[in-house]
């Protein structure tokens, strides 16, 4: 749950979700993330520490390279909370689908006894 | 539990609206009876397994409050949701505020949400649609990433339950 609320914390930020949309489309080196951005290289270092701390990022050791890439895992269980949230509405809502039902077969019972229906 | 034809879909909108929409094989008046009678409320907005819901308090009127509260079983969690009515115009539309009360958890949910239900029925199928506004997309964030975090630990549980359903199924 704390790596959760850190990613929502990291993601409320437009500049680390823009790094964040950048990986999406592949692993890429520090030089290479700052390259749209108007930013310092130390400013975007700090925005990455927060993404990696926050597990949304992982960095890959490749010689001399360090390339930063998404870490699928906890960015899934991210932007799963609508999904979550639908869960917690779906299991209440198959429990008044049942309750609902109950009430239409007690409503047909009471009609039946009155005669109106054959 | 049987698994309806019908599959609720939540969805955010604009600056911190929530909106979940849901389909009901029943007519309105009785899907407005099922979610504004206390005692049939009690009966599916019990959360998760392993948890009840010992106080279900609805004086469904302008004006009048609610009172929701819910324990665990397993280790003595428990919270809740209060507020009051500020529409009532059975069988169609309710709206009403909500506050989260942490109980004994270590979560709040600021300044709470107004929350507008919208009944509308067709060939007798009800579409329900319950709109939380959270006003402030911060407000919303926190309330998704932390404030219901209670909400959120019910889920984990039920989205197992329903995938192991599903899996079944």
């Amino acid at each position: 749950m704390q790596q959760l609320d850190l990613a929502f914390t990291a993601l409320a930020d437009p500049t680390r979700r823009a790094i964040i949309a950048r990986l999406a489309e592949g692993e890429a080196t520090v030089s290479e993330i700052m390259a749209p951005f108007e930013i310092t290289q130390p400013a975007i270092s700090r925005h990455l520490k927060v993404l990696e701390q926050a597990g949304l990022i992982e960095t890959r050791i490749d010689g001399q390279r360090r390339p930063r890439r998404l870490n699928p895992k906890t960015l899934e269980a991210t932007t799963d909370w609508l999904e979550r949230c639908r869960a917690v509405f779906e299991a209440n809502y198959q429990r008044l689908d049942a309750l609902l039902e109950e009430m239409k077969m007690e409503e047909e019972d009471t009609t039946n006894l009155k005669g109106t229906e054959p | 539990m049987t698994t309806s034809q019908y599959r609720s879909e939540v969805t955010e909108e604009g600056t911190g609206i929530v909106r979940v929409t849901r389909k009901f094989a029943a007519p309105r008046p009785m899907v407005w009876k099922a979610m504004t009678e206390p005692e049939l409320v009690k009966r599916w907005l019990v959360g998760p397994p392993g948890w009840s819901m010992p106080i279900c308090e609805m004086d469904v009127r302008v004006g009048g409050t609610y009172r929701w509260w819910w324990v665990s079983d397993e280790d003595d969690q428990e919270f809740g949701f209060r507020g009051e009515y500020h529409e009532v115009e059975a069988p169609e539309r309710l709206v009403n505020t909500e506050y989260f009360e942490q109980g004994n958890t270590d979560e709040s949910m600021g300044d709470g949400s107004h929350v507008t239900l919208t009944l509308t029925e067709q060939d007798g199928v009800t579409t329900a649609v319950t709109v939380m506004d959270f006003h402030t997309a911060q407000a919303r964030a926190d309330a998704l990433a932390t404030g219901m975090t209670e909400g959120m630990e019910m889920s984990y549980q039920l989205l197992d339950t329903l995938l192991e359903e599903q899996k079944k199924g």
